[in-house]
């Protein structure tokens, strides 16, 4: 297996024989004409038939990927009108008695060679475009004495140098399901085209894509830019089972996305997105989510020599605030410690790190690092729905402490005159046993909860579960949590505020039931998941499945 | 006879689709429009011929338009580098 890397410019993945394309080229013979007149014509109704060809694929990407993309075959029509380059082709043949062919091919020579020449790069690049035309202009004559050969049926992935633009947006979806190239770049006429078309590419592979791949299966990955050359077996199942997701996405994208999250008896659940970073927050667009659940804000502290400033993470939070449009944002104060450690935090080491010093606890212990971050999240509350969430909660009164400290950060903003929203809800996470169990008295405290499934198993469980040796022990599913959850939802909602799920169970559609009984508000989720969960809520009956769940559950 | 200059204020000067537009727009008319840049000049109703002009971003171009319709084609193709280019007119014009 050989592995290349180059700039992937389509999010999907394609499997199949790679085809190393040969540009439609048709040998060029010089011959005497007898009458110029008739050559004139032949020439003027190939001039025809390519600048309606071009008209067609002008309005085909005009559908496909919009005027701006498009425009690129206006201009192509118009250097097949253009005075100059008829005038020199009309010249030619009445002149030199050639054929229209031969004329045409000069032509392509001489004005490809004028741009070659230009000083600007971009300008240098045109010269492509000029044999393009007179390519298509060349093989509007030929077809117009024989007939076109065939088209191949087989399924390929297109290996080139480079592809223009006529000829990616000619690609037949049916039998092309990817393409590779060596030049190129990200937004490159050709890789614009290829993404609005939905076919996966990874171009600018430079040298490493070579003549001898020709027939060799190959896959491509258009999310991380990578193409494999005779995959070996576990790749192919790892690609395979990516495509699918991949695929299954595309499907429920078309069928669900802009529908409601309604059971079949009329309640509503908000499904909403998990992020880690500002990278997912295409995704969450994309998949149609209500908002974001959990914002973890780590990123902003891992990998790095020192903390990040108020400023830096404001942008961050403003970012996502801004392109949630108006759809809540939910911040979780940062999460450090654990399994997740920077150096510059100077933290102890411990033998029980995920029972150690972290989240809540850091922020607490030292406030400066806490308030920098929440003047951050409320600064960026100005321009969007954010929401602040704080982690590992096991105590009302830090609950009263955290709150306690957001006052004081507001106070000194009222002071600096910055403004920031009054309406910023304040929830908590629960995760731990002991929250779910003063849920009732937390519950008075916040205007929502989140319950975070994975670290709560993990302690009711007293399972770790990155522990091989008992990580089969670990069961989300276990009563204990069931009931635990059912204990949160029914707090929060005799004191009138709502309940979400953002650990990794708000994507079990074997348990979507059982929360909808609970009358869960809110599913958080990472964002591939949500539409499946989607397609879930709309066939749940809730009126029909509800009493028999919660007897289950009951003591 | 009509004449005027114009420095180009656009990013990548007078590239494919920026000719396109100064064609089109032009081609409309019956009086021969010519650009001018330094010792070459162009036909402002080819489109090979204004790309290879390669007029670049802050680079000064001088416009002569004679015919029939001129002072509406002076007009028209003013008001295309000004919006479309983003140019400024320059004080001197082409002796």
């Amino acid at each position: 297996m050989k592995v290349l890397k180059g700039i992937g410019v389509f999010k999907g993945i394609a499997f199949g024989k790679l085809h190393m394309f040969e540009k439609k080229t048709c040998t060029i013979e010089k011959r005497e004409i007898s009458n110029a007149e008739n050559e004139l014509k032949r020439y003027k109704s190939a001039n025809d038939i390519a600048v309606r060809e071009l008209g067609d694929l002008y309005n085909k990407a005009l559908k496909d990927v919009g005027e701006e993309n498009a425009m690129i075959f206006q201009i192509h029509q118009m250097m097949l009108e253009d005075m100059d380059l008829v005038c020199f082709i009309e010249n030619l043949i009445e002149t030199q008695m050639v054929n229209a062919e031969y004329a045409v091919s000069e032509a392509a020579r001489k004005f490809s060679m004028m741009f070659a020449a230009m000083d600007d790069e971009y300008m240098k690049q045109r010269s492509s475009d000029v044999k393009d035309v007179c390519q298509r202009l060349i093989c509007a004559l030929i077809s117009s004495r024989s007939e076109s050969n065939a088209k191949s049926k087989l399924s390929y992935i297109i290996g080139a140098d480079d592809l223009t633009p006529s000829e990616t947006i000619q690609m037949d979806k049916k039998t092309v399901k990817g393409f590779v190239t060596m030049q190129g770049s990200h937004n490159s006429h050709t890789a614009i085209l290829a993404r609005t078309m939905n076919i996966p590419a990874v171009v600018g592979l430079g040298g490493q894509l070579k003549e001898k791949y020709e027939g060799c299966e190959i896959i491509i990955d258009g999310f991380s830019g990578t193409v494999y050359i005779n995959p070996d077996v576990t790749t192919v199942r790892r690609l395979k089972k990516k495509k699918e997701l991949c695929d299954h996405q595309n499907e429920l994208l078309k069928e669900l996305k802009g529908k409601k999250n309604i059971t079949i008896d009329g309640k509503t659940v908000d499904i909403c997105a998990n992020v880690g970073s500002p990278a997912d927050l295409d995704g969450v667009v994309q998949n149609d989510a209500g908002g974001i659940g959990l914002f973890r804000s780590e990123f902003l502290y891992l990998r790095r020599d020192d903390y990040p400033s108020e400023e830096e993470q404001f942008m961050a939070y403003k970012n996502a605030a801004v392109k949630m449009n108006g759809k809540r944002v939910i911040i979780r104060t940062m999460d450090i410690g654990a399994d997740k450690k920077a150096d510059y935090f100077d933290l102890p080491k411990e033998s029980n790190p995920a029972m150690g010093y972290r989240a809540i606890r850091i922020c607490l212990d030292r406030p400066e690092i806490f308030k920098t971050q929440l003047r951050a999240i409320y600064r960026a509350s100005a321009f969007g729905k954010i929401s602040v969430m704080f982690p590992m909660i096991i105590s009302r009164e830090e609950v009263v402490e955290a709150k306690r400290i957001v006052r004081q950060v507001c106070d000194e903003l009222d002071r600096d005159n910055i403004p920031y929203s009054r309406e910023v809800e304040i929830g908590v996470m629960i995760e731990t046993p002991a929250a779910a169990l003063i849920s009732d008295e937390l519950a008075k405290e916040v205007d929502f909860f989140s319950i975070g499934t994975n670290d709560l198993t993990q302690y009711s469980l007293a399972i770790d579960r990155q522990n091989n040796k008992i990580s089969s022990m670990y069961n989300p599913h276990h009563k204990s949590i069931l009931r635990m959850i059912k204990m949160v939802a029914d707090s929060a909602h005799k004191n009138g505020i709502w309940v979400g799920i953002c650990g990794e169970l708000a994507a079990d559609e074997a348990l979507t039931e059982t929360f909808l009984s609970m009358g869960i508000d809110e599913l958080s989720m990472s964002a591939p998941f949500i539409l499946g969960i989607r397609k879930k809520v709309l066939e749940i009956n809730v009126d029909e499945v509800k009493e028999k769940i919660i007897k289950d559950l009951s003591f | 006879m009509r004449r005027f200059s114009y420095t180009i204020n656009s990013e990548n000067g007078i590239h494919a689709r920026p000719a396109g537009v100064l064609v089109k727009a032009g081609s409309q008319f019956k009086s021969d429009i010519i650009l001018y840049k330094g010792e070459k000049h162009a036909n402002a109703k080819s489109l090979f011929s204004v790309m290879g002009l390669g007029v670049k971003d802050g680079e000064r171009i001088d416009i002569e338009i004679s015919g029939e319709d001129e002072d509406s084609a002076s007009e028209n193709i003013e008001e295309v580098l000004q919006n479309y280019f983003r140019a400024v007119k320059a004080e001197e014009t082409l002796a």
